[in-house]
């Protein structure tokens, strides 16, 4: 396997398992996150427009992590700095 | 498969670029800038008011209740960059529904803009409630230990901002992009519309967060000093 072979193995099979484990634990958290908040509403819906913030808030940083994974795959993918030196590598010969 | 607004490029003279991400931002100040001063030409205080009237109203004061609600006091003061980044951010994900736009917030430039914005305005807020002195030494709480990772949290979480953004909204365009050469007709207009949402949540979620970064950074620490006895009620003889 040349190198040029290798590294398109590599970044396809890396993107792939980023997105896919870099999104279990998030996905993980948020349903916690959401149950938690539903129960809390129950409890004291007087609360609601705290709760509802905050569990929004609580999301949004969460799902960051899950970002971060799709930007890493993204960048693997499209953008790739390996990749782009063996083609011009390849081209210049 | 195109990444970012910054690709599509207008016109080129040299090294100044003019791409679709600032033909966009333009467009959207433009809009902004020209709704609200149509619709402040003609203010009334009573209770015959225009509907474009209304809808500003109802936007300003929803702002300033939740910036409030945050814990910032005066919240007038913190109004204008607030409100100036839930809208930015709101109105570029909306326009979503006009045809050949690309949300300028789509590109790592303008997030990244954003979250500088943000990071410059902490300290600024803070030394102008607390004082440089007092700024300073929010630092250095609970222990002077914890000088390095304040400093390092400054940065991730500045970092963290603009990569929640361009994430987000890359990651609509670029799954309706995708599904537009598979599936066309109904299924992306159900992302555009999920992702009209996810944008309209992001907004929200940008312009909290730093409400809460300024917050944190506004924040009276000398509660023991400030707070004072009760007098006490004199008895009756």
């Amino acid at each position: 396997m040349d190198s040029m072979t290798l590294i398109a193995v590599a970044s396809i099979i890396t993107a792939g398992f980023t997105t896919s484990f870099g999104a279990i634990g998030p996905a993980l958290a948020e349903g916690r996150a959401v149950a938690t908040a539903l129960t809390s509403l129950a409890q004291q819906p007087d609360a609601s427009a705290t709760i509802t913030r905050t569990l929004f808030v609580g999301l949004a940083m969460i799902e960051s992590t899950a970002i971060y994974c799709f930007v890493v795959s993204m960048i693997v993918i499209f953008a790739n700095p390996f990749w782009n030196h063996a083609i011009t590598q390849a081209a210049g010969k | 498969m195109r990444l970012s607004p910054d690709e599509m490029i207008f016109w080129q003279h040299g090294l100044f670029k003019l791409n679709a991400t600032i033909v966009f931002t333009w467009g959207l100040m433009l809009v902004l800038v020209l709704g609200s001063m149509l619709v402040t030409r003609r203010l009334s205080t009573g209770h015959e008011r225009s509907r474009w009237q209304n809808l500003l109203e109802i936007v300003v004061t929803g702002i300033e209740k939740q910036i409030e609600d945050v814990g910032l006091r005066q919240p007038r003061s913190y109004l204008g960059f607030l409100g100036t980044l839930f809208l930015f951010v709101a109105v570029a994900s909306l326009f979503t529904v006009v045809p050949g736009y690309e949300p300028p917030t789509g590109s790592l430039s303008t997030t990244t803009a954003l979250a500088l914005c943000v990071l410059a305005a902490v300290p600024f807020f803070g030394i102008r409630e607390q004082g440089l002195g007092g700024y300073l030494q929010s630092y250095i709480e609970p222990t002077p230990i914890m000088l390095p990772f304040n400093l390092i949290s400054e940065v991730s979480r500045t970092l963290a901002l603009a990569v929640r953004l361009f994430g987000n909204m890359m990651s609509g365009a670029m799954i309706i992009g995708i599904l537009l050469s598979i599936t066309p007709f109904l299924f992306p207009i159900v992302m555009t519309l999920l992702g009209l949402l996810t944008g309209m949540v992001q907004a929200y979620i940008f312009s909290i967060l730093a409400a809460v970064y300024i917050a944190a950074a506004t924040r009276t620490r000398t509660r023991e000093a400030a707070s004072e006895p009760e007098p006490q009620p004199e008895p009756d003889a």
